[in-house]
């Protein structure tokens, strides 16, 4: 099971750096957002840099669902989802498997990124630990949170709409408590709450999340 | 040959029936399938063939009746990690090389009979171990995914028109893989509008005519 484990998270990491140009899509797109921002706004530094957080969050929210789709499709398209369907190994953890390796090749990119764009935004000093430390735990958040609803559309063929509709609601939260924690420790507050509840997400969205993406996957199969 | 498959196995249905957008694909459908036999359905297009291997795979649900395995249902059995499919799609990664795909194949299964240069050697495809497989045509590909069955421990195999875009050598080799697997106790349930030239006393056939 182990062994099933990380050949799939391999498969799919030697995917991702065969089909480079997929793989950096969503990055770039989270560069290309934040940038025009200030070309957008112009010269105001204050109100951009009020608006930091924000343009942060929503580009990187944007940018993982972009990466989403991309999560089943190809495996649906060519038969290897069959495949991960019936293999003896519980469909679960090789689901799981697929979730860590779109993280890290569509979330680690975004923690290397953003705390440079924050930057670029003149996001205070004493918030960059603050925005690593809740894109380490958000970015997991995301895909485990949108791999269910890519495995409940993966068999539409226009699924990216009802995606949308299904996944950014139960994104809000995460949103909330992310950008508010950014936004307070800018301005020098403590923020060990939002952290603690963005944990708990995360650890409730480890455990939850793979058992009904598999499930789903199952559904569009037939 | 010697028997690889000491128990004796069985994959029966009950009953089972089938609808399609409110059409009435099958009914009433029984069978029993046992070591050393084959399992050919007939039918036309559209008949149902294709959505029988579905549901027998636990990709669709039957609308009535129940497949057992040795006695079992298929949930409650070790069915999943004693059969292999080969369905249209041929389940492999164009971006990877040919290796990968049987490594990972093998990763998702149980190490069978065959090692993985065996297998290659088996179905013509040695020296293609580093190739792309998007580089492969389609009937090497077909090979590649028949590869499959050959390196993870499986007793039934479900195929899905495996015959389709092979030439004439690949044909007969996969006749002889099924031989093979056959007389060395193993089970096969496939659908083919190729004449099959194994011998008459392994074949079973139902033929998926429309009932209405």
């Amino acid at each position: 099971m182990i062994s099933a484990f990380f050949a799939i998270v391999r498969r799919d990491l030697i995917l991702a750096v065969r089909l480079r140009a997929e793989a950096v899509n969503p990055v770039f797109f989270f560069i290309l957002v934040v940038t025009l921002f200030p070309l957008g706004i112009g010269a105001e530094t204050k109100l951009l840099q009020t608006m930091a957080t924000g343009i942060i969050w929503v580009s990187a929210l944007r940018a993982a669902m972009l990466s989403l789709d991309s999560l089943f499709r190809s495996d649906f398209d060519d038969g290897s989802l069959e495949q991960l369907l019936l293999s003896p190994h519980p469909l679960t953890i090789l689901v799981f498997a697929k979730i860590i390796a779109h993280w890290l090749v569509t979330g680690l990119p975004l923690l290397i990124v953003a705390p440079l764009l924050a930057v670029f935004l003149g996001l205070p000093q004493q918030a960059l630990g603050t925005l690593l430390i809740t894109l380490v735990l958000v970015t997991p958040v995301l895909s485990l949170i949108g791999s269910i609803g890519v495995a409940l559309t993966v068999g539409l063929r226009r699924g990216g709409m009802i995606l949308s509709l299904l996944v950014l609601p139960l994104y809000v939260p995460v949103l909330i408590f992310a950008s508010n924690a950014v936004a307070m420790a800018g301005n020098g507050y403590a923020v060990d709450a939002q952290i603690n509840i963005l944990i708990a997400i995360l650890l409730l969205s480890v455990v939850l999340a793979p058992l009904p993406a598999a499930a789903a996957l199952k559904m569009s199969m037939s | 040959m010697p028997d690889h498959f000491s128990t004796r196995q069985s994959l029966q249905a009950r009953n089972l029936s089938c609808f399609r957008d409110d059409r009435l694909l099958f009914e009433g459908l029984d069978f029993t399938l046992e070591n050393s036999q084959v399992l050919l359905l007939e039918g036309k297009n559209g008949s149902g063939k294709t959505s029988l291997l579905r549901i027998i795979c636990g990709f669709r649900e039957q609308d009535d009746g129940e497949i057992l395995w040795c006695g079992n249902a298929i949930e409650d059995s070790d069915f999943f990690a004693q059969m292999a499919y080969v369905g249209h799609l041929d389940g492999v990664k164009k971006e990877l090389t040919v290796t990968e795909n049987l490594k990972t194949a093998l990763a998702l299964g149980r190490p069978g009979k065959y090692s993985l240069d065996q297998a290659l050697e088996k179905v013509h495809l040695a020296g293609y171990d580093n190739s792309l497989v998007q580089s492969l045509s389609a009937g090497q590909k077909r090979r590649l995914s028949l590869a499959r069955l050959l390196i993870s421990s499986n007793t039934l195999w479900i195929l899905d028109e495996p015959f389709t875009s092979l030439d004439k050598d690949g044909i007969s080799l996969i006749e002889s893989l099924m031989h093979e697997h056959i007389t060395a106790g193993g089970m096969i349930i496939l659908t083919s509008h190729h004449d099959l030239v194994l011998h008459e006393s392994y074949v079973q056939k139902i033929n998926l005519s429309p009932c209405h």
